[in-house]
């Protein structure tokens, strides 16, 4: 079973994250990890590598230097093989043109399964996936939340979360899952495992490599461009209510109801 | 998991020193750190001295990110609304071994673990070591979280509470009256800002110590040092001596107070606070240690109390990185031999006798009785005040003779029972 895991890096959630002026990008801390769901998503495809008994988890991502991180920490908790998607023309495309090269990518691998998070933490646009999955022709099934492959059928049975209950499909292999919170604890990566992903080498794809024209990949085949980033709305200030304490208690009363309409 | 050479539990500058030592030698190494990178729980006030590294480290403190070259040394004495600065500079601060440069550690830690990678050495963050493996009263590894790592020797450099070296039996607690408290605040400003306040050349740098009253007769004083883009300044006060402040007080409101001083806030107008953090300190003065090493373990840096305040100079981040060089010293001489037995590992403390670190802490053994000594805090930095404003204040009345005031304030300070027992202190540091 070759089960190939779409991964990114992406910043921290207790890094600083603020748009910069103009409102045409956002500056980020330089605090960066695993989207979590991606994690979901490898400690998955380790499970059911190990259950079946053979095969290999490859980790692929599309990025810059910064990307390898989440790579090896995919070979840290386990993954055999990291492939970075690594070329200028390849940056600051949308959703669109990077599974359209992830896909370029997977094709010319074996591959049986494919698991990717149920979205970034970053951009949450949950699009890539199902792109990929589109690319490459073949079925996809989102937010699983629990994953029993046949490998004899070569079959998947997917729980998958939907309003109010829990939808039960059935698909061929190969197919594209995409992990949701509650699908399994991802393993902290052993010592051993963070040792042997600093040594790990990892196969980089380029533009030719991967068979993509520029005019396809990158800012120059994205559909879609950002117009602008918004910073959310400040918090009003802290009211303090002072005085004695019964009128502050009515003044507290009738600020919830008339005010902040909570009560 | 195989056995792998060394591990080191700690990944400061001793734990680095001693990794980045070991991987030049081609010798497997992995350190574990508790933060999420080295240097990221590390505090110095602070600078650090170049020159008694240059024989451990030669290549390695020419690249390193250090902040400005330090070229202007200023102690004040501050009394309660007045206060006394000396200032020295010296060409020789400048010759081509430089002598000190303040630095940050979470970029120069950072900046090392990096280096120990290069070099084929393993820094893993965010690992815990939980505790020491051990086979027959030998320690044979660690145990991180449940995950043993197997080694031939286990460096302990996991700092000033050291609590490893206390499970190996090495030590016992650190006692209050060794310990100081730092707190600092590192402030943002423009470099070119600090170059004119401080009358600095680009580049080069000012440490500027305080004391006196701004403790509240506790044991220490205030630091600040220039760094290119900051500020670092803040308190080091002796955790004993402070809990038996009266009336009590607390930390956080002496630096807010010494921050208020006018002295201190013309240096940080305008600028933005960007850091915040307290860490302790071993204060040294005699070993805490039995002996540093034992089966198959060294101790390295503060975790063996190496650090000494010698009054005007508080120094241990050169004793760190040195003595981390030495265990390597050791670890590779062992290996030759294949014993990593206590006897083999004894050759680091031959190798601390015959360098600074031991010697200078054999010379400077009694300062901490010497320095701590309450009325250099809160009686001497006054009555020099005192004595200085008798002299430059003109009154409405006839002005004593200048001899006349200091010849007093000489009698009154110094020609009595605890004041010639404090000069005669002296000749101890």
């Amino acid at each position: 079973m070759n089960i190939v895991v779409l991964v990114k890096q992406v910043p921290d959630s207790e890094a600083m994250v603020q748009v910069r002026e103009g409102g045409s990008a956002v500056e980020v801390e330089d605090k960066y990890t695993l989207n979590f769901f991606d994690s979901l998503a490898v400690e998955e495809a380790l499970r059911i590598k190990e259950q079946v008994g053979s095969g290999k988890v490859t980790v692929v991502t599309l990025g810059t230097q910064k990307s390898v991180e989440a790579l090896r920490t995919g070979v840290a908790m386990g993954a055999d093989e990291a492939v970075l998607l690594d070329d200028p023309a390849l940056i600051g495309g949308d959703e669109y043109v990077t599974a359209k090269a992830l896909a370029q990518a997977i094709k010319n691998m074996e591959y049986d399964l494919i698991l990717c998070g149920r979205e970034a933490f970053d951009d949450s646009s949950g699009a890539v996936g199902p792109l990929v999955a589109e690319f490459l022709g073949i079925p996809h099934i989102t937010v699983a939340v629990k994953i029993e492959v046949s490998s004899e059928q070569r079959t998947v049975t997917v729980e998958r979360e939907v309003e109010g209950g829990k939808e039960i499909l059935k698909a061929p292999l190969p197919v594209l899952l995409s992990a949701q919170k509650g699908l399994n604890e991802p393993r902290v990566p052993p010592i051993t495992g963070v040792m042997k992903a600093m040594r790990t080498e990892i196969k980089r794809l380029d533009l030719a490599a991967l068979d993509l024209p520029a005019t396809e990949a990158g800012v120059a085949g994205a559909k879609q461009e950002v117009l602008r980033y918004h910073r959310p709305p400040e918090r009003p200030p802290v009211k303090i209510v002072e005085g004695e304490v019964p009128d502050a208690v009515r003044e507290l009363v009738k600020l919830l109801k008339e005010e902040a309409k909570v009560i | 998991m195989e056995r792998i050479d060394v591990v080191i539990v700690g990944g400061g500058l001793g734990g680095l020193a001693c990794a980045y030592c070991l991987a030049k030698e081609g010798i497997q190494v992995l350190v574990l750190e508790r933060g999420d990178h080295p240097g990221s729980k590390n505090v110095t006030g602070g600078r650090i001295y170049l020159r008694p590294l240059k024989p451990f480290l030669p290549e390695l403190l020419d690249e390193a990110p250090l902040e400005r070259l330090v070229t202007k040394e200023a102690i004040t004495m501050m009394g309660d609304g007045s206060s006394f600065t000396l200032q020295f500079t010296s060409e020789k601060f400048r010759e081509e071994t430089p002598h000190s440069y303040t630095i940050l550690r979470s970029r120069f830690d950072k900046w090392f673990g990096e280096r120990v990678m290069d070099r084929g050495g393993f820094v893993v963050p965010q690992r815990r070591v939980t505790e020491l493996l051990k086979e027959d009263g030998r320690v044979v590894g660690v145990v991180s979280e449940g995950e043993e790592i197997p080694a031939d020797v286990v460096i302990i450099a996991d700092g000033a509470l050291s609590l490893f070296a206390q499970k190996a039996g090495l030590r016992g607690p650190l006692p209050p009256r060794n310990a100081a408290v730092g707190i600092k605040e590192v402030v943002k400003l423009q470099p070119e800002v600090i170059e004119e306040r401080f009358g600095l050349k680009p580049g080069e740098g000012m440490a500027h110590l305080f004391f006196g009253s701004i403790t509240h007769g506790a044991f220490g004083g205030g630091f600040l040092y220039t760094n290119s883009d900051t500020i670092s300044l803040g308190l080091v006060i002796g955790i004993e001596s402070f809990l038996k402040t009266q009336p009590p007080t607390e930390t956080h409101r002496l630096l807010e107070e010494f921050k208020e001083r006018e002295e201190v806030a013309h240096f940080i107008r305008g600028g933005e606070l960007v850091e915040y953090s307290a860490h302790l300190i071993p204060e040294g003065g005699r070993t805490l240690l039995s002996r540093p090493y034992g089966d198959g373990i060294l101790v390295v840096g503060d975790a063996a109390g190496f650090a000494l305040n010698m009054g005007i100079t508080v120094r241990g981040m050169e004793f760190a990185l040195a003595s981390g060089c030495m265990a390597a010293q050791a670890v590779k001489r062992a290996k030759e031999t294949g014993d990593f037995s206590a006897s083999s590992l004894a050759y680091y403390e031959d190798l601390l006798r015959e360098s600074f670190i031991l010697q200078d802490m054999e010379t400077f053994r009694d300062s901490l009785e010497v320095v701590e000594n309450p009325r250099l805090f809160n009686f001497y930095p006054r009555w020099l005040c005192n004595i200085l404003e008798e002299i430059f204040w003109i009154g409405e009345g006839p002005k004593e003779k200048i001899s006349s005031t200091l010849w007093r304030g000489i009698k009154e300070g110094i020609f009595n029972i605890a004041g010639l027992k404090d000069v005669w202190r002296f000749r101890r540091i």
